[in-house]
């Protein structure tokens, strides 16, 4: 889109924002030209969302076509057009539905793995001190070791490429998924747990009844965080080995100079994350609805 | 509203509790921490409650008189003696003792209605055997429209209410109530020590209430027990010698106006103490 259209179109959107009044002018005998809109609040919010991704394309657009060299380098970025064309090349190739699928069994597979270790595990590390004593220097130790420094390794022990690269997207859904739930698991209010225990309680159901569900919440944004993580995590291990894969499309396409596929995997890797990541928001809700009502 | 307590006894329960909940604490004492940082909560007691009796323990606050309860309760165990209940030995928390705390303690994430059914179903009831049992006691705290909400979202009042239905619900031969009405409001309050009164008058278990309103205890209890500043012992063991069933109306009776001057006067007495104690 030309430059002049969006800039002739700038004014008209801005009615939308109260005009913005001095405060040394007198209020009453100027009344402000209430040109303002009642627009309801998502479409504001919408208004200004699609604007600013707008400015951003335009930006980036008039960057890479007059070849801005300004310490950052537009000059070897492809346009959001070209962006596009490949869009739609890559859209007609099975191939492509290949990469995606892959990366989104690898992710699924690994993060369901996370879960099932990571979430007993927290639970058990914070409420048995012999379990946690055990286990957290290797969680100390191993948390911040980034997922492509494991790449070495998980070739070198996991006897397959699949099984290194689902090993590494593993451990990067563990970790905020093992110590959100230890800190959850933690906050587990003193009273309920006496509470629980004089109404005939079994350590069992302790766990089931109480310590669980307090810890919910901050699991739940655990798996969150995981999600993302898994998903920055799985591309690294895809980088280097593999032959399908989001991450590895577009590996290739930066090892065959095919700039625009770069930038089109960039971009379905940041949406496969944001969509996975809303998707385990909605699938934890109901559990969180008496937070909700708590409100 | 009391109707409901001439339900049958759904299976999988306790025999209801007449004639039992007798308490015996022995030569109990009770100490924090080992060596120097050792602090004595409560000094060597022992007291006898019959049952069916209702009972205040009455004392400035950290006295150590929900220490004294946490032991019946079986949270914490006495440093020296014993505490049994029907010569069972308490050695850990059980559904036979009843607890309500001051406030908080319902599970936010379950209804009401599955608070209350909590208990029997841990004791092994069926689904639909805890569901009836949540029905009468919800019934008897005047709180069955309140089945399906979430305890964030009733009032205070009515969550201690939900609570004492709770802890009722496993048919326990004691009630431990650790300053249940605390948290309230004054008015709420009165109503809810009257709606006790009628639940215990109905309900036949024993009592042992924590309390620092003399007023309150007075009111409520057959003895009220005072305990002395910290390290804790009782004191004095008053006998309230109010007809029952009570109403607000005896607050002016010579009986009442009598037993209460006297807890007013012993706590004054033990408080001026402490605070001497506390400036040497």
């Amino acid at each position: 889109m030309p430059l002049e259209e969006v800039q002739s179109k700038m004014p008209e959107m801005k009615v939308a924002d109260p005009p913005a009044v001095s405060p040394s002018a007198p209020p009453a005998d100027t009344p402000a030209p209430q040109v303002q809109l009642n627009l309801p609040g998502w479409a504001t919010q919408g208004g200004i969302m699609l604007l600013s991704v707008l400015v951003g394309l335009v930006i980036w657009h008039m960057g890479s076509t007059q070849g801005w060299d300004i310490y950052l380098n537009f000059r070897n970025i492809p346009t959001p057009g070209e962006v596009f064309e490949a869009t739609l090349g890559n859209i007609a190739d099975p191939e492509f539905y290949v990469h995606i699928g892959v990366s989104i069994w690898r992710v699924m597979s690994s993060f369901v793995l996370a879960v099932l270790v990571g979430v007993p595990t927290g639970l058990l590390m914070a409420r048995n001190r012999i379990a946690r004593a055990a286990l957290i220097p290797y969680i100390e130790i191993m948390r911040p070791i980034p997922a492509v420094a494991w790449i070495p390794l998980a070739i070198l022990m996991w006897p397959t490429e699949e099984s290194s690269i689902i090993f590494i997207t593993f451990l990067g859904a563990f970790f905020p998924i093992v110590l959100n739930t230890i800190n959850g698991a933690e906050q587990t209010p003193e009273v309920l747990l006496r509470a629980t225990r004089s109404l005939g309680a079994s350590r069992f159901a302790e766990f089931r009844h109480v310590v669980f569900p307090a810890a919910l919440p901050s699991i739940s944004a655990g798996l969150a965080v995981g999600m993302g993580v898994a998903w920055f995590s799985l591309l690294a291990g895809e980088i280097i080995s593999g032959q399908y894969g989001i991450g590895y499309f577009t590996w290739d396409a930066y090892s065959m100079v095919r700039t625009p596929d770069i930038v089109l995997g960039m971009l379905v890797i940041g949406g496969l994350g944001t969509a996975s990541t809303y998707g385990i928001r909605l699938l934890t809700r109901p559990m969180l609805k008496w937070q909700k009502r708590t409100r | 509203m009391l109707d409901v307590l001439n339900f049958k006894k759904p299976e999988g329960t306790a025999e209801r509790s007449v004639g039992k909940g007798q308490i015996k604490i022995e030569d109990v004492s009770i100490t924090f921490g080992k060596g120097s940082a050792a602090h004595r909560a409560v000094e060597t007691t022992s007291i006898d409650i019959q049952a069916g009796e209702f009972v205040c323990i009455l004392g400035p606050s950290g006295c150590g008189k929900s220490t004294l309860l946490n032991a019946i309760a079986g949270y914490t165990p006495p440093t020296t003696g014993s505490v049994s209940v029907d010569d069972v030995e308490v050695t850990g928390p059980g559904p036979d003792r009843g607890m309500v705390f001051q406030q908080y303690s319902l599970l936010p994430w379950k209804t009401v209605y599955e608070n209350v059914a909590f208990g029997p179903k841990m004791a092994g009831a069926s689904r639909f055997g805890a569901g009836s049992v949540a029905n009468t006691f919800l019934g008897l705290v005047g709180l069955k429209k309140f089945g399906d909400r979430y305890p964030a979202e009733l009032s205070g009042g009515m969550q201690q209410r939900v609570g004492i239905a709770r802890a009722l619900a496993n048919y326990p031969s004691v009630l431990l109530m650790d300053e249940p009405f605390g948290a309230l409001d004054a008015q709420t309050r009165l109503m809810m020590q009257e709606s006790l009164l009628d639940i215990w008058r109905n309900f036949g278990t024993t009592v042992v209430f924590i309390t620092h309103d003399v007023d309150e205890a007075v009111f409520l209890a057959d003895r009220v027990l005072i305990m002395s500043a910290a390290p804790g012992r009782i004191i004095e063991d008053v006998k309230v010698n109010l007809a029952r069933p009570r109403s607000t109306d005896m607050a002016t009776s010579p009986e009442y106006l009598e037993a209460r001057q006297f807890c007013l006067e012993t706590i004054r007495a033990e408080s001026r103490k402490a605070f001497a104690e506390q400036n040497k």
